[in-house]
């Protein structure tokens, strides 16, 4: 059944053609007949939507406006702090946790007129890219529940494409919003590095981390995050300025904008079915207007290796915190606080989550620091430089989301490495603190979603969201993906 | 690179990292770090004596507020999360050792 979009359900409610209430109740319907079978939330969180829903109404009916989001279900990850509402990041260590504040996303969520729905599931700390690493077990791809949903953010990506909220938000540190956008079908959005506040956003990589939107179109997408953009001084990275104007800018075509094909992101370890699409969204843009040229941004080849040594290694420390005294999990029958610590993190933190604070501490521990942490650093310099060249050139560049469709649970759990190559086409954006979307782009082996990432420098969201808005517009022409 | 990463240092990293790890974890991770550094070898091989670290995407420098008292977080409400409170303070175990 086809749903109807943010943007669609906030006029019809603000026109009062639909109530907030009535919105909800639908939502909920669909989430009560098939999230036992996909587990995308964690918590669905019926009565506070329902009385956040019924206080939309009331002020639609005494002719306020609830804002631009007025009454549209938003599922949020469970690594988003809400008030007196449990927030685990799906880990033991959380379990039952209620943070004592709301994210500043959240807030911004309320001011707009939205309705938290729920909490979806993730991997646990946000690290992994299928969300099989869940202490609460894995969240299943609404187009094949043999298959994963991508990772981190799989809860978030599965509750929109199967139709259980118009809109999500997620955390992408290394891809976890575009990755699993792309494999489950929807619209996924890593903004510019500080251009939406993190407070509230439980830290895995302080340096990566930003918070963005899930959405089934590109329009929703765009105003999902101008809702959530904005200066917050309560997070010392938010960017001085105001939110991006995006979706006024959307109908404004690709006409002469140059387009960037990467090389290192088309070529080796991409399914040719994959690799295929992401030609056939170039050849859209170009048939739109934009110059398509193959550029060549060498350094992104060794992104891999420096992300997989500076996120554990920020994690290592940040995850610090969790250590039984101030809240969340504390075994018992300890001796001193010393064997506390040991035991709680043991028995708290799953396999994942153990394996990248071993590999943070190693890198950043002494003797090992500079031939890992040191170089990898530097290997971001690389990065950094080699993204200002290409954009001296083109205004926006074009690659695949991911390497392949969705893969069957269980297919990669066992090799780690094989799980981060997944991840090979969306971190050097993070790397770089620059904004990239994945925008759904037809089907791949076995009729399952395929993404295709636009990527763009600093602060070139209403650009990239024009791009997108083509590449979407082109997609419909596709052979349709089949929902099963 | 491999050769590097014994049971030894793995078991000094988690003590490090205050983990406590059984044998057979110690086993696993020994292999798995083992494999993702030696996918870090292009990285570890390159000559980059000549280029700064890049820490953080933003060019970032002190931010200050003004001096200026506003509402913390209720305190009655985040200790009710706390495993342990003693007289509105978080309990914890003995920290110094009975020889101490």
């Amino acid at each position: 059944m086809a749903s109807a979009t943010a943007v669609e359900v906030a006029a019809s409610i603000r026109a009062g053609t639909a109530t907030a209430r009535q919105v909800l109740e639908e939502h909920l319907g669909r989430i009560a007949v098939r999230d036992g079978e996909l587990h995308a939330f964690n918590e669905v969180t019926g009565d506070a939507a329902r009385v956040a829903a019924d206080t939309v109404d009331a002020r639609a009916g005494r002719g306020e406006d609830p804002g631009p989001l007025a009454g549209v279900p938003v599922a949020l990850k469970d690594n988003l702090c809400t008030r007196g509402v449990p927030t685990t990041c799906s880990s033991k260590i959380l379990a039952g946790w209620k943070p004592p504040y709301d994210a500043t996303v959240v807030q911004r969520l309320a001011a707009a007129g939205a309705v938290v729905i729920g909490k979806t599931n993730l991997d646990e700390f946000a690290m992994g890219s299928s969300t099989e690493n869940s202490a609460f077990g894995p969240t299943r791809n609404p187009h094949d529940p043999s298959r994963v949903p991508g990772g981190s953010s799989g809860g978030s990506a599965a509750a929109v494409a199967a139709g259980f909220a118009p809109l999500a938000l997620g955390s992408d540190t290394g891809g976890s919003i575009r990755q699993p956008a792309a494999l489950c079908g929807v619209v996924g959005v890593k903004p510019t590095y500080g251009l939406v506040s993190r407070y509230g956003l439980i830290a895995f990589a302080s340096s990566l981390d930003q918070i963005g939107p899930f959405a089934a179109s590109v329009e929703d997408a765009a105003v999902l995050l101008e809702v959530i953009a904005g200066h917050d001084p309560l997070d010392s990275t938010s960017l001085d300025r105001s939110g991006p104007d995006l979706a006024s800018q959307l109908g404004r075509g690709v006409a002469g904008l140059k387009v960037g094909l990467v090389t290192e992101l088309t070529g080796e370890g991409i399914e040719p079915e994959v690799a295929e699409r992401t030609h056939q969204a170039a050849a859209a843009l170009e048939a739109a207007g934009a110059v398509v040229r193959e550029v060549s941004v060498p350094s992104l080849t060794y992104g891999l290796s420096a992300y997989y040594l500076i996120a554990p290694a920020e994690a290592s420390s940040n995850l610090a915190r969790y250590d039984g005294v101030r809240y969340g999990l504390r075994t018992t029958g300890a001796e001193d606080i010393t064997q506390m610590y040991g035991a709680t993190r043991a028995a708290g933190f799953g396999p994942e989550v153990k394996r990248r604070i071993m590999l943070g501490t190693y890198a950043l521990s002494a003797g090992y620091y500079d031939a890992y942490y040191g170089k990898a650093q530097k290997v971001r310099t690389l990065i950094v430089r080699d993204f200002a060249a290409a954009y001296a050139e083109v205004d926006v560049l074009l690659s695949p989301t991911t390497p392949t469709v969705a893969f069957p649970l269980g297919a990669k759990t066992a090799d780690p490495l094989s799980m981060y190559l997944n991840d090979v086409c969306t971190i050097p954006s993070n790397l770089a603190g620059h904004p990239a979307i994945s925008v759904p782009f037809g089907t791949g082996a076995g009729g399952l979603p395929v993404g295709v990432q636009l990527m763009a420098p600093a602060l070139g969201e209403a650009t990239m969201f024009r791009a997108a808005a083509v590449v979407e517009a082109a997609a419909r022409h596709l052979a349709p993906v089949e929902v099963r | 690179m491999s050769e590097r990463l014994s049971p030894e240092v793995v078991a000094h990293v988690a003590q490090l990292a205050r983990l406590d790890l059984t044998d057979d974890e110690l086993a696993l991770y020994t292999g798995q770090l083992a494999a993702v550094l030696e996918h870090a070898a292009d990285v570890e091989a390159l000559d980059l004596s000549d280029v700064p670290p890049t820490a953080h995407p933003l060019s970032l420098v002190n931010v200050l507020r003004a001096d200026v008292a506003r509402p913390c977080l209720d305190r009655d409400e985040v200790l009710a999360m706390a495993p342990s409170v003693e007289e509105h303070r978080f309990r914890v175990p003995r920290i110094m050792s009975e020889e101490a």
